[in-house]
This record gives structure tokens, sequence and C-alpha cells, in this order.
């Protein structure tokens, strides 16, 4: 099987990807949401909290199991993601567009450096 | 521990479907989607494999008397072609198993203990048969046999197709598997492969289960055009009917219940002689303190085994068993309450990543068939 890795965007370890923009966007990985299956439930923090590299900022919660999700940048939150409300399917269909989950402005940009590009994400789902 | 593997592992494999280890066994979790395939038994039909479910044969003068003491349920009563839900329990009442007995047409015992239970149960059964002088055979053939569930409203009908003829006891009077009554079993042909086929299953729709020798299990598997349905799709339908699961509802050392407990007084029958009945008589005389109750989130989240119920700021039991429904769309739960709190309505809280939320005692089924 193979899962979709756009080149535009970067990835943590942890199967979240964030763009290289400001504000930059961060959502999911079409590897991490087929491994969860169908998503029900997305729990984020508010606008204008902070989120910190590689620490725990949120929950997934799928039919068959609940995951945790890791911050690929540090940041204040700028806009999240309401549509995952009513529709955390969107996580599914659309990992790296409509599923998106979190804005934020990025406090320090030296921490992009620390993420893998598409390749060596590639390469560690394979 | 080896893990075993379905025959048709590779089937599934090539089907694309991803594997889970349940109980020692490798086996598919989901072949497409958990909500696709609950919705396709809930509305049409699917076929799971469930070859990790274990199967002991035992035969021979004293076999009724062994599955009778080693059951909670009345053994003798079973004649050729029925099935039977029971219980396994110890002195103290204890399930350690649930079980389907199956009296095959020839008069044997098949009864079909959860994956990786088949070994404790053999032991069971032979250190008892050993221990009281009877005369059976007990034959562990969890490793020779197939087995299949096709399960939802047009499954029965799928099978009837399926079928070429109809062996004992139900081909001796009717030539439709339409006209197998629930709860009983029938040799039959299928795609020319003899199979016990059972009107039994765990989805709480109507349906089969199938058993074939494992040789035989892809030309069985392939007679049947519906959804294939993993052990993601089983566990949410078990789950919305309040089905138990052994080792996560009821386990002999992290959560030992009694039938009475678990909400399955019905498979008790306190006029037969059987390993734990007088621990039993005496809770159904007493009453139980605990029950097994359902529980309808009515805040967001899902609920999940382990996590602790509270009621009043008080922990008051715990979840054993929990999903989002895939029909009702909302967050459901299983576990046990004091029984005082036991009351459909009662409103507790499941606390979830350290926050209560909002929770409505709803004895189970969650859905009307």
């Amino acid at each position: 099987m193979s899962f979709d890795v756009p080149d535009d965007r970067k990835y943590l370890e942890s199967h979240e990807w964030a763009t290289t923009d400001q504000p930059t966007r961060i959502g999911i990985s079409d590897f991490a949401q087929d491994e969860l299956g169908d998503v029900v439930f997305v729990e984020l923090p508010d606008e204008g909290d902070t989120i910190s590299h590689d620490e725990p900022f949120g929950v997934v919660e799928s039919i068959k199991a609940v995951s945790d999700l890791y911050a690929p940048v540090s940041g204040e939150i700028v806009a999240v993601n309401e549509a995952l409300h009513d529709q955390p399917e969107l996580v599914n269909e659309d990992p790296y567009g409509d599923g998106w989950l979190l804005e934020i402005e990025v406090s320090d940009d030296s921490e992009f450096e620390e993420l893998m590009d598409a390749d060596e994400y590639e390469a560690q789902i394979v | 521990m080896v893990t075993r593997r379905p025959p048709l592992y590779e089937v599934h494999e090539d089907r694309g479907a991803g594997f889970t280890d349940f109980g020692g066994w490798e086996m598919p979790v989901e072949f497409d989607s958990i909500r696709a395939e609950h919705t396709a038994v809930r509305e049409a039909a699917g076929i799971f494999d469930v070859s990790h479910m274990g199967e002991i044969r035992v035969e021979g003068p004293d076999a009724e008397t062994l599955m009778q003491r080693l059951t909670t349920n009345d053994i003798a009563s079973m004649d050729p072609g029925d099935a039977q839900y029971a219980c396994i329990t110890d002195e103290d009442g204890v399930i350690h198993d649930d079980t389907m007995t199956y009296r095959l047409p020839g008069g044997d015992y098949l009864f079909v203990p959860n994956a990786g239970h088949d070994e404790e149960a053999e032991q069971r059964w032979v250190d008892y048969r050993d221990g009281h002088d009877l005369d059976a055979e007990v034959s562990n053939e969890t490793a020779d046999w197939a087995m299949f569930a096709v399960q939802g409203p047009d499954a029965v009908g799928l099978a009837a197709d399926a079928v070429d003829a109809l062996g004992a006891p139900l081909g001796e009077e009717s030539d439709d598997l339409a006209d197998l009554s629930r709860f009983t079993a029938t040799r039959a042909t299928v795609a020319g492969v003899d199979c016990l086929v059972a009107r039994t299953g765990y989805t709480g729709e109507d349906g089969v289960e199938i058993l074939c020798d494992a040789e035989d299990a892809e030309v069985v598997w392939g007679a049947f055009d519906c959804q294939p349905c993993g052990l993601g799709a089983r566990d949410t339908l078990r789950m919305e009917q309040g089905l138990l699961l052994s080792g996560q509802d009821f386990h002999p050392e992290e959560n030992p219940r009694t039938p009475y407990e678990a909400g399955v007084g019905f498979t008790v029958d306190l006029d037969t002689e059987f390993v734990g009945r007088d621990a039993l008589a005496a809770q159904q005389e007493a009453g139980v303190d605990e029950t097994f109750i359902g529980l309808t989130l009515q805040e967001r989240g899902v609920a999940r085994h382990g996590y602790e119920i509270t009621h009043d700021g008080e922990t008051v039991g715990e979840v054993t068993s929990g999903t989002m429904s895939p029909t009702l769309d909302e967050a459901i739960a299983l576990g046990y309450l004091p029984t005082e709190l036991a009351e459909d309505g009662t409103e507790v809280a499941v606390v979830i990543r350290g926050e209560e939320k909002r929770a409505e005692v709803t004895t189970p089924p969650f859905i009307d068939q």
C-alpha cells in the first residue's frame, strides 16, 4: 500500500506534518489517518494557546483507538479547524487539505531543520 | 509465545487487510473501514474470519456428564443439532471464559472457547475427567477448523444460496437453510465442502456461523459475495448489543466476575451440577453487589477500557469496553457499577484524560433490532 507524502511540507516522526510558510498549518499524514481508521473525534487546544515542538497538544480518537498529537514546531495558535467538530472524518478524507488541525505563528524557524522532508518521511513509513 | 495465523492469512493480506494480535492470533482487524464494515452488517451482510476461536471436541460415554460439570447451562437438554451459550466457571463461580457448545449431528459435543483459551479449556476438561474417572475423549481441534461468521439481515439468504445440500439434522425435514432455527446447527455442503452451519453469531443480527476443515477454508470463504469484515467491526457490533468480550469485560484475575454480575445469569442452570454451582446459588439468593451496565456519553469524548466511572465525584466503577457507536454516532461504553446505581437513567461520569464527562446508565442493547 502506498501513501501520499506531499513534498511541500515537513514531517515529524510521530506522523504530523507542518507547512513551512507563516502562519504554519499542522495536520497528520495520510499514513497516520490510515493507521487510525475512522476518525470520530479530535480534541484540540484553543486559539491563543501555545504548543511546543515534539510535545503533545491534543488527541485524535478513531473508532478503534486514541492517539496523542505532537507538535512539529512551537508557536501560538492563530486558527483551529472548526469544521472537524462536526466532520472529524475530514481527517481521513483529506489529511493534507480540509482535514488540517491547527494554524500557528511559529516562534522559532530553526525547528523546521529538525523535521524530516518528504523523502525521509516516506522512507520511515515503508 | 508463537503467533498463530488463520488458514486464510495470505488471502486476507492480498485483499489489503490490516492485522492485529488478538489472543495470540494475528487476525484481520480491518479490510476497508470499521464504519463501512459495521454498516454492511447492520444493513446487508458481512463475512468475518473467526478462525481464532477454539474448537474442543468431547466424545464418549461420559461426554455429556463432563460437559455438564464444566459449563453453567443445561447440557442434558441438548439434542443433536442444538447450540447453547454458557459460561465456564471456577469453584467461586468466577467466569474463566464464555463458550458456545454445539451438539454435533452425530452426538459428539464441540465447544468453542475464545481465542487463546483453547489450551486452558482442554486442560480443564482433561483434569476434571481424570480427577473424576470419567470416560470421555477430549480433543483440541482448533488448528483443524476454519470458522466464519456471515452476519446481517441478508446473511441467511446468502447462506441459503451458498448451500448446495443440507445434511443432518435439518436436511431430514427441509431443503431450505432458512428453516434452521436460532441456536441450532446442521450439516450442509457449501461449494462442495462439508460444513457445520449454525444460526448463531455475535453481532445482534441474524446470520450463521460456519465451521469447515481448515484445508477447505478458501473455497467456503469464496462462496460468499459480501463485505469482508475484521475484528474491529466485530467489536463495535458486539458492543452495541452489550455482548461480553472474554478477557476484557471479565477476566479471572484482573476483573473476576460471576455470570450474575456480568448480566448472563440466563446461562446458569442451578438445577444442574457444575463447578461453581454452590457459590452461584448463594449469590443468586443474596443478590449481586455490582452489575454489568451500559453507558451513553452525554459529552464529547470516547470512553475506553480501564477508564474510571464516577458518581458525585467518587470512583464507583470502571469501563470495560467502549467505542464510538457507528450506528448511533454516540460514544457508548460497558462496565460495572454498584447495583444501586445500575438503574437506567442514573447520571454518572467517565473520567477521560483527567476530565469527568457526563454519562447516563442505559441497559444494553443500545440499538433496537
